[in-house]
């Protein structure tokens, strides 16, 4: 059988989309690295706008929008993926109930709404049940939209582990908690890793959401960015945004190679 | 005496499926006892039923005595051997092996010298600080034998253990097995779809078949005493005739063969009529003094044996076993042979 490479158009479409999704980013990169002011011409190598972020004029700024954004991504990952554990097991482990689908649908219904209605939704629901916009706002919205992205390696990962495993703990005379803890949870771990750490990257990825949730004076990384860049794009946004690039790709490249290799052991 | 295990009209239901019909078996202490049967039988959802994975619907189910119905898993002194081992994959050898003993509280190391002990009896002390993964199937079978033996159940339960293994490993761990349960004294309950382990491990072999215990008794009594079609035709090979029966008497039945001879054989509760006659292939023998005539079709060579296919003059078809001894003549293809019927060698089935 020929493989991919031999269907016609397979290498200029290719190109086209390698170069549409990574171009922005590699001159993103490389700017970060640019001495002069200028976003567009190259004044030679240089780390001065790494510099200007933790020292410049708007460090403190950007200081505080990062704290807010890293404690905010650790407590809604860690809160997200807690559920999202639960949740699969009850649709996993759990048999047939009354309302699974349901339960599913309703799991992954983040996934699937665009952000802006959820950003709206949230907004107007909060306002309702008059909760005051900024900090616990941003870390509900976070929480709720993290969950779907935790379950599904959970789930995933969970299905791959045969019942026999709890079956031959709680003949083995552990209790149902036992078999959970000392059985269950450690083999389903790289997928409860995994979900973690994406959870944790699309918490401090989020812009839309946060925006409308956040309130006046509370900032987080992308919103200071996003707010920085109106008065026009300076180079150390791009140094900011390639460190948010590098976070992102090491998180995803751990989560990926965490579920890698469970997937081999087991 | 007490029974180990005593089930009395035990039914399970899954929704409107029904697979086990009112079952009722006494597994007495210290018995190597084999539930045999084709799959879908209902012998794995017994051995369940008797772990505590799953509840009876209707009936009884006692252990030495205590009724331990609606009992959770983990408070049944009864361990399981699972058809696919179930090693936790995350736990050395050693772990696994003590892991029923560290959850009934045994120190850690009391637990550690027994798990020892017990990975000594298996033959795998050298494997001790393995994980699972690193073993073979017969190394991770007698991992699981070990891990289910350690915690001195008072019944252990085996589902189709030796499938997963090859011809020659399968055999040697028949008699491993069977000496494995003499020396420690602890009651088995052996599932299987396999006769040959069950015939040559058990001391009494439950048939089943459609949830259904089709008959209880020694490998002995099932292979030559069948009490139905089912059994005499699951154990072993066997023809089935289709015989008129003049009388019977006493469990001894006279019947006419095909072909108008009239011979006397034993009988598992039958009255006149049509019935079937079981006539084990290896006792028939081709004699001049013959109770049917058959004309050979084909002959197959199996090693130690000869099977001759053959078929009776009314067109039935039969089969015979020859031992592969220094023969004169062998049948051929084609020719008539008079087939003679050893003494006790027919049955007649109820069904």
């Amino acid at each position: 059988m020929k493989g991919v490479r031999h269907y016609p158009g397979f290498l200029p479409l290719t190109i086209l989309c390698l170069v549409v999704l990574y171009t922005p980013l590699i001159v993103v990169a490389v700017y970060s690295f640019n001495a002069s002011t200028s976003i567009t011409s190259w004044g030679g190598f240089s780390l001065r706008w790494y510099g200007e972020v933790f020292t410049g004029r708007e460090a403190a700024r950007f200081g505080q929008a990062a704290w807010n954004s890293i404690t905010i991504a650790l407590m809604a990952a860690t809160t997200a993926t807690v559920i999202a554990t639960a949740a699969a097991l009850a649709m996993v482990r759990g048999g047939p109930f009354r309302g699974r689908q349901a339960s599913f649908a309703l799991i992954n219904l983040p996934l699937m709404v665009p952000e802006i209605v959820i950003a709206v939704a949230t907004l107007i629901f909060f306002s309702t049940i008059g909760l005051r916009t900024g900090y616990l706002t941003i870390l509900l919205a976070h929480i709720t939209f993290c969950i779907p992205f935790a379950y599904l390696p959970i789930a995933a990962r969970l299905e791959g582990i045969e019942g026999t495993y709890e079956q031959a703990a709680r003949d083995l005379y552990a209790t149902r908690a036992q078999a959970f803890r000392l059985i269950l949870l450690p083999l389903m771990m790289p997928g409860v890793i995994s979900g973690w750490l994406l959870a944790f990257i699309i918490s401090l990825d989020d812009f839309i959401i946060t925006n409308f949730v956040k309130g006046a004076g509370m900032e987080t990384l992308p919103t200071a960015i996003f707010g920085s860049v109106k008065q026009g794009i300076k180079p150390n946004i791009m140094a900011i945004s390639t460190l948010m690039l590098l976070v992102s790709v090491l998180f995803v490249t751990a989560a990926y190679l965490i579920n890698r290799k469970g997937r081999q052991s087991p | 005496m007490t029974a180990a295990v005593d089930l009395k009209n035990v039914v399970k239901r899954y929704g409107p499926v029904t697979a086990l019909h009112g079952v009722s078996l006494a597994i007495a202490d210290n018995e190597f006892f084999t539930l045999l049967g084709p799959s879908g039988c209902g012998k794995t959802t017994l051995l369940r039923l008797i772990a505590g994975f799953e509840d009876i619907s209707e009936g009884e189910i006692r252990l030495f005595d205590k009724d331990i119905a609606g009992l959770e898993p983990n408070l049944r002194p009864v361990n399981t051997v699972f058809q696919h081992y179930a090693l936790f994959p995350h736990m050395t050898v050693l772990d696994n092996v003590a892991f029923g003993l560290k959850m009934k509280g045994v120190d850690p190391v009391a637990r550690r010298a027994r798990a020892g002990q017990m990975l000594e009896m298996v033959h795998l002390s050298a494997f001790a600080d393995r994980f699972p993964s690193q073993l073979s199937g017969g190394q991770q079978q007698r991992v699981a034998l070990a891990r289910a033996l350690a915690p001195e159940p008072k019944v252990l339960l085996l589902d189709e253990p030796l499938s997963a293994l090859d011809l020659k490993l399968r055999q040697a761990m028949r008699v491993e097995l069977k000496q494995l349960q003499e020396q420690t004294g602890i009651t088995f309950i052996f599932v299987t779809h396999d006769q040959e382990e069950a015939l040559t491990m058990s001391d009494r072999i439950a048939v089943m078949s459609a949830g259904r215990v089709q008959q209880i008794g020694t490998a002995r009594d099932i292979y030559e005493a069948p009490e139905n079609r089912f059994v005499a035709d699951f154990i072993g090979e066997t023809n089935l005739l289709q015989v008129d029966v003049a009388a019977v008497r006493e469990g001894r039945a006279t019947v006419v063969l095909p072909g108008g001879k009239q011979i006397v054989c034993p009988a598992s509760g039958t009255s006149s009529g049509r019935h079937n006659l079981s006539i084990r292939p290896e006792r028939l023998t081709i004699s001049d003094n013959a109770d049917l005539m058959a004309t050979v079709e084909r002959v197959v060579y199996l090693g130690t044996d000869l099977q001759v296919i053959a078929h009776l003059d009314s067109g039935e078809p039969i089969s015979l076993r020859l031992q592969n001894a220094a023969r004169v003549s062998l049948p051929e293809p084609g020719q008539r042979i008079g087939l003679h019927l050893e003494e006790g060698g027919a049955r007649l089935l109820a069904d």
